[in-house]
Parts: structure tokens; C-alpha cells; sequence
């Protein structure tokens, strides 16, 4: 983020479009079925490298700060490690 | 070939009734043979603005329940031959027809008709199931608000888990001024977030409360709106017909071009 971005306000138009993006992604993602889902994805790509504890991991959608000043809807994942796997 | 088009949008008043009048009626100018149904079972409109108000006899909860015949509950309108409605019923439950009926009921009027456009009640319950049962594709109508455009993205959601392929989408009401301050989403803002193809603009003017009032469509009229649903009706016969420029020129502008016959 810039200096002079701090100072200038968003237009409305601007917050629509960010509260919209946000909004179809939450609601494309609200089934408690799409985001179990998700986190198995994640589990099992994780899993190839680390040793996680599955029952620990927390996923959520939430929104993170872009560039321009935007907002962008983001899925952040808490995901305890257990130990890195050898082969 | 006659192809049958359901108008939605999810949410309510965003203009799904007024787009139906228009684009039937201007339809019917480009001499195609169309009826509209009017399919919000309980709260019926479409009879008003279009001014047929009085003279409905039948409506589709009898032809459905075989009280009368199908080309008795059609109303021909007075202007445009070529331009039919059958009637919704005011003082029924949206449950008084299946979605299967509905589809043999538009079957029945594709022998007949080239155009059989659907107005659908909001909401995503019964009343919408009926509407899309037998349509052929769909006019998605959305005004540039957050409300309208999450409604509408869920309605594309909902056309496409029922295979509905072709969808199209309206963007109603918008307000060059506003977009240009930056206190309204512009066409482009909105068709990057709903991904569907744009298929008219209808900007805001004071004309179509006028219309309605007086009951009659105004598509095909020199103001900003009918010229909008006029290009739409041609953009649904296939033709390719330019968008009105309306994010970069000024009113004034437009107006000009307007006279220019542009």
C-alpha cells in the first residue's frame, strides 16, 4: 500500500465491488460440504511432505488487503505440524 | 423454431416485469409471433403494464386445472396483433401448478408461438421452479447493487445446476452520472463479477415510469431505455448490435447521437 493511497477514500463503487467479491465467495464456499472438501485437499497435498495432526486443522475464509488497496477474499489455514516426513 | 426465454433475477423489483413487457412487445414488433406468461401465481403485473388489466378472463391456473382452453385465457393485445399474455391468478398459491405442468403448457404454445417468454416471480422457491421448467434459456436482470448482483449470481448458480445453458444478463437501471463519480458499479464492474454474457444495458430513465403508468411498453421509443430494449430484442434474434457507449461520453453526448440517429 502506498502513502497517498492512505489518504485517498474508496469510492462506494469501489466498496461494493470489494464487499461483493467477498460475498460470492463466501457464499459459493457457505456449505459446511464444500469447505470439509477443501481442507481434505489440503490434508492430503500437506500430508506428501509433512506429518500434520489433521484433527487440529482449522480453515476459514477471511480477507486480506490487496496491493491497490483492495480487499480480497482469502482462505487462511492453521495447520499444526507434527514432524517433517523422511523418506 | 420457437424458443421459450425465461426472465429472472433473484431478487425482487429489479425490474423482471418491465423487461418482460419490453422485450415481448418488441419482439412482437419484429414481427415474431410471442405470448408472455406472466407466472407469479398470487401477485400478478404484468397484465398492468402492459394495459390489458381489464381485460382478463381466464388465467393460467384455469387453463392448468382444464377449466377453459388454452386459447381462451390468452389475451391478444390491442395494438400488436402478434402479441399474446396469458394472465397469472391473483387469488391463488404459487403451489396451484407443478413444474410439469408448466412445461407441457409452454409446449403447447411452441406449436403456436416463436417467442414464449416466461416472467418469473422472485424468489428461488416454487414459483421459480414452474418458470424454468420448460425454458429454453434465461435473461438474468440485475441493477448495480450489491443485493441485485449476489441475488443474480445465485440465480445463474441455480439456472446452471438445471442445465439451463444459455443465460444472458440485463443490467437495468444504471446511472451514468453515479458510475462516473464513482458511487455506482459500472457495466464492466459487473460483468466481472457475475461472468455471464452481456446482453443489454438498460440505463435509468424516468420514461419507463411514465410507460408503466400509462400501460405501454416503450421499447422502440426515441429515449435512452427504449432504444436499450429495442437493441436487446435484436441481440435475442441473433443480430450483433453495438452497445451504447454509455461509460465514456456524457449524457449530452449521447443525446446528440441520439438525434444523429447514431
Amino acid at each position: 500500500m502506498k502513502i497517498t493511497d492512505f489518504f485517498r477514500k474508496k469510492s462506494s463503487s469501489e466498496v461494493a465491488k470489494d464487499r461483493l467479491k467477498f460475498l460470492l465467495v463466501s457464499d459459493g464456499l457457505c456449505s459446511p460440504e464444500v469447505m470439509e472438501l477443501i481442507k481434505n485437499d489440503i490434508i492430503e497435498v500437506i500430508s506428501k511432505r509433512l506429518e500434520i495432526d489433521a484433527q487440529g486443522l482449522e480453515i476459514q475464509l477471511t480477507e486480506t488487503e490487496t496491493e491497490d488497496n483492495g480487499r480480497a477474499p482469502t482462505i487462511c489455514a492453521n495447520i499444526p505440524i507434527k514432524s517433517i516426513r523422511r523418506k | 423454431m420457437s424458443e421459450v426465454i425465461v426472465i429472472t433475477s433473484g431478487k425482487g423489483g429489479v425490474g423482471k416485469t418491465t423487461t418482460t413487457a419490453n422485450v415481448g412487445t418488441g419482439l412482437a414488433m419484429l414481427n415474431k409471433k410471442v405470448v408472455m406468461i406472466d407466472t407469479d401465481i398470487g401477485l400478478r403485473n404484468l397484465d398492468v403494464v402492459l394495459g390489458l388489466e381489464n381485460r382478463i378472463v381466464y388465467n393460467l391456473v384455469d387453463v392448468v386445472e382444464e377449466k377453459c382452453r388454452l386459447k381462451q385465457a390468452l389475451i391478444k393485445h390491442k395494438k400488436y396483433e402478434n402479441l399474446y399474455l396469458l394472465p397469472s391468478a391473483q387469488t391463488r398459491d404459487k403451489d396451484a401448478v407443478t413444474p410439469e405442468q408448466m412445461k407441457n403448457l409452454v409446449n403447447e404454445l411452441r406449436e403456436e408461438f416463436d417467442y414464449i417468454l416466461l416472467d418469473c416471480p422472485a424468489g428461488i422457491e416454487q414459483g421459480f421452479r414452474n418458470a424454468i421448467a420448460g425454458a429454453d434459456r434465461a435473461l438474468v436482470v440485475t441493477t448495480p447493487e450489491v443485493s441485485a448482483i449476489r441475488d443474480a449470481d445465485r440465480i445463474v448458480g441455480l439456472l446452471e445446476a438445471n442445465e439451463l445453458k444459455k443465460i444472458d444478463l440485463i443490467i437495468n437501471r444504471i446511472r451514468l452520472d453515479m458510475v462516473k463519480r464513482g458511487d455506482m458499479l459500472s457495466v464492466n464492474d459487473v460483468c466481472d463479477i457475475l461472468s455471464v454474457n452481456l446482453i443489454g444495458v438498460v440505463p435509468d430513465d424516468e420514461h419507463i415510469v411514465i410507460s408503466t403508468n400509462q400501460g405501454e411498453p416503450l421499447v422502440g421509443s426515441a429515449c435512452l431505455a427504449g432504444k436499450a430494449f429495442e437493441s436487446i430484442c435484436k441481440r435475442i434474434l441473433g443480430e450483433e448490435v453495438p452497445f451504447m457507449d454509455l461509460d465514456k461520453k456524457g449524457i449530452l453526448d449521447m443525446l446528440k447521437n441520439l438525434f444523429k440517429g447514431k
